[in-house]
């Protein structure tokens, strides 16, 4: 299985709140902006997070749910957000994908500062840029396999028979060839994930967001979905941030954050660390 | 091979209205083709709606027609009443003078007395299948012959005297009595403590006249006065007495100009338009008010429902939306699929329910008063087209408000 250590691992690391590197490259910053650039044309690091803070308001009691977390990613790295309930997780993944706007910091993706976005421009980002998957309510019940994985592109006025070939390439790789007419309530809640999976992948977004995507999976299921997902990410060169709860599931990964209220606690970027992460030894 | 969702030529990427609007209807179609049972349910309630919309507009078209259909008939411009009748024809009375009184007044270029009463049309004489032996009761309406208040024969030469046996029937009551041009008919009427029968030769059959919920049957003044139900035997039967005048003015006189004069040279009498003579038949004004009250809650009532039956289902569906709008759909294109889908429901709807009334309606007998006029129809199923999208307002607002945060178990 790859696991993408062998690439380039110094770009886009987290250091807890502090950023290490992965500004964008000399030469994209003056390049066109807009919500309609993919981020497949953009060199620098896919994802670059700063500062991040997001309070609420309790009565006179201000609660900060994510309070300074920065985090870098490059192409083809897979990083694991982990920590207890509460812990910030979801705030993250929701200010990363624009569908959040932070209290403090700022979020880039593909050189795109999602600040700057006005909501409707957000929208046309995300359906361009970002690939997801979801606990729940992950797949349209009415549409057909093939016709969810299409969705992004029929979102993105993209669905040709170029796209058409690809989604089934992309569900061939995942096991569900044979699936394309089903409709979702046909499928197992593996089959599901995995074709959130595709249609989170299908577009070539430049940052693909899972949030806890084995929640509803038995053990060996939510290992199969996983290793799927993070072969796909090395291979196709996207990068992947996934919010767990299950620690085991971080042994795909090239990065683990660990949160706790709402900060980052450490960051594992050995593999042996990670490994052992995972088996409940670190914990 | 398996079709995307929304196919369409070309690679390019072309975001926008063309992209949402084809993407709209391919989901919104998919949604219903693949929920049958969950919009079938919501389509058959907007079609018992319909019809029950619609059937309430019909009786009360029907008993409308029943009411005035006579009056409103005339060939005249003005119904002219004894003053102190009220408007109510049955109060109201008069004799040859005062209609030859009319007749003088400048700019009325005819008249005709009318005269009604209210009577039985023996079984002997009915012939219609399944007629039973009560007899059928009739408005009896007495006319001079070639004058205003006669109405145009369909079938038939008509009168040919203004004093013969000769009677012509409305259509409803040739259907119900089964008459045709050339038999008798047998009236009972009650000549102070006797009933009388007197036969009538049919000369003629006209189109739909009825009168206070009765078909007419009509007979020449004279014949009236000998035929018509007596309390008194007393009375002379030779001093003719009418209920109203009906008057047509010369071409381009309006009409209020003419009743003002004929109220100012006549004493004694009150002249108004057709509208507002059949507008004060008893009950007529207060039944509509009914009909019309219980049409106007039907409709109320179907908004709420249909609202509430799309309200539950956008409900049961925030999560997906959500997701859709965090994967990056539009709010333009949730919009127009949610919208999409209640008027094709709602067409639908009214559809299936329009053929379920013409269907039922083929099946009620002629004594049903249920009559579906084109311009009430139409009315009526625009009311229920615009219901369908009104009701939709709460749930379209329920699906724009859903944040795509929700998605992510945050947001409302």
């Amino acid at each position: 299985m790859s696991r993408g250590r062998g690439r380039d691992t110094q770009e886009g690391r987290a250091r807890g709140a502090a950023v290490a590197d992965a500004e964008p490259r000399p030469g994209t910053s003056g390049a066109p902006r807009g919500a309609g650039r993919s981020g497949a044309e953009h060199d620098g690091p896919a994802l670059v997070a700063e500062g991040l803070r997001k309070t609420y308001q309790l009565g006179p009691q201000t609660i900060a749910a994510v309070d300074g977390v920065s985090l870098t990613l490059a192409r083809g790295e897979f990083v694991a957000l982990v920590g207890p309930s509460g812990s910030g997780k979801t705030s993250i993944l929701a200010m990363l994908a624009g569908l959040l706007r932070p209290t403090e910091g700022h979020v880039r993706i593909a050189g795109e500062e999602l600040g700057e976005l006005p909501d409707r421009r957000l929208a046309a980002f995300r359906r361009r840029n970002i690939g997801f998957t979801f606990q729940q309510n992950n797949l349209v019940p009415y549409l057909t396999v093939f016709e969810n994985v299409t969705l992004m592109l029929s979102l993105n006025g993209r669905f040709d028979a170029a796209g058409a070939r690809r989604a089934r390439e992309l569900l061939d790789r995942l096991g569900l060839g044979d699936r394309l007419r089903s409709l979702p309530s046909q499928l197992s809640g593996g089959q599901q994930q995995r074709v959130a999976i595709a249609r989170a992948l299908i577009h070539q977004p430049a940052v693909v967001l899972a949030d806890e995507p084995t929640a509803s999976l038995d053990t060996e299921r939510a290992h199969q979905v996983v290793d799927t997902f993070a072969d796909l990410i090395h291979h196709d060169r996207r990068a992947g941030i996934m919010v767990t709860h299950d620690l085991r599931m971080c042994r795909v990964v090239d990065r683990v954050i660990v949160l706790r209220d709402g900060a980052v606690e450490r960051t594992l970027e050995d593999p042996d660390a990670i490994a052992r992460f995972a088996d409940g030894a670190l914990a | 091979m398996a079709a995307g969702v929304c196919s369409r030529g070309g690679a390019r990427p072309r975001p926008g209205g063309a992209v949402n609007g084809r993407l709209a209807v391919a989901l919104a179609i998919k949604e219903i083709v693949r929920n049958k049972g969950r919009f079938a349910s919501i389509a058959a309630i907007i079609a018992l709606i319909t019809t029950l919309v619609l059937f309430l507009s019909g009786l009360g078209e029907g008993l409308a027609l029943g009411n005035r259909q006579y009056v409103s008939g005339l060939d005249a411009d003005l119904l002219v009443y004894q003053d102190t009748a009220d408007l109510q024809i049955a109060a109201s009375q008069f004799d040859r003078s005062s209609v030859a009184s009319v007749r003088r007044v400048d700019g009325v270029a005819d008249v005709g007395a009318i005269a009604f009463a209210s009577t039985v049309v023996e079984p002997s004489s009915r012939r219609s299948a399944g007629a039973d032996a009560a007899g059928l009761r009739v408005s009896l309406i007495g006319v001079e012959p070639g004058r205003p208040g006669d109405p145009r024969v369909l079938q038939g030469p008509g009168f040919t005297s203004a004093s013969g046996n000769e009677v012509v029937l409305g259509r409803q009551a040739a259907l119900r009595s089964g008459l045709k041009v050339g038999d008798v008919l047998t009236l009972r009427s009650t000549q102070g403590a006797v009933d009388e029968s007197y036969d009538l030769r049919v000369v003629g059959i006209t189109g739909g006249q009825q009168y206070q919920i009765a078909p007419a049957v009509l007979v020449p003044l004279i014949t009236f006065e000998r035929v018509k139900p007596k309390a008194n035997l007393q009375d002379d039967p030779r001093r003719l007495l009418f209920n109203v005048v009906a008057v047509k003015g010369v071409p381009g006189l309006a009409r209020d100009a003419l009743a003002a004069r004929i109220e100012g040279q006549v004493r004694g009498v009150r002249a108004v338009d057709l509208t507002t003579a059949y507008q004060n038949i008893p009950g007529y004004t207060a039944q509509q008010s009914t009909l019309n009250t219980q049409s106007g809650f039907t409709l109320i009532i179907g908004i709420l429902v249909v609202g509430g039956f799309f309200q539950i289902q956008t409900l049961q569906k925030l999560g997906q939306i959500g997701m859709l709008k965090a994967i990056g759909a539009s709010n333009a294109l949730v919009a127009s699929e949610t919208v999409l889908q209640i008027v094709l429901i709602n067409l639908a709807g009214v559809l299936a329910g329009t053929l379920g009334t013409a269907a039922l309606a083929a099946t009620f007998p002629a004594t049903v008063p249920i009559v579906f006029q084109l311009g009430n129809v139409a009315t009526a199923l625009v009311g229920l087209l615009v219901i369908g999208p009104l009701g939709g307002l709460v749930a379209l607002r329920a699906a724009l408000r859903v944040e795509p945060l929700r998605a992510l178990g945050l947001g409302r």
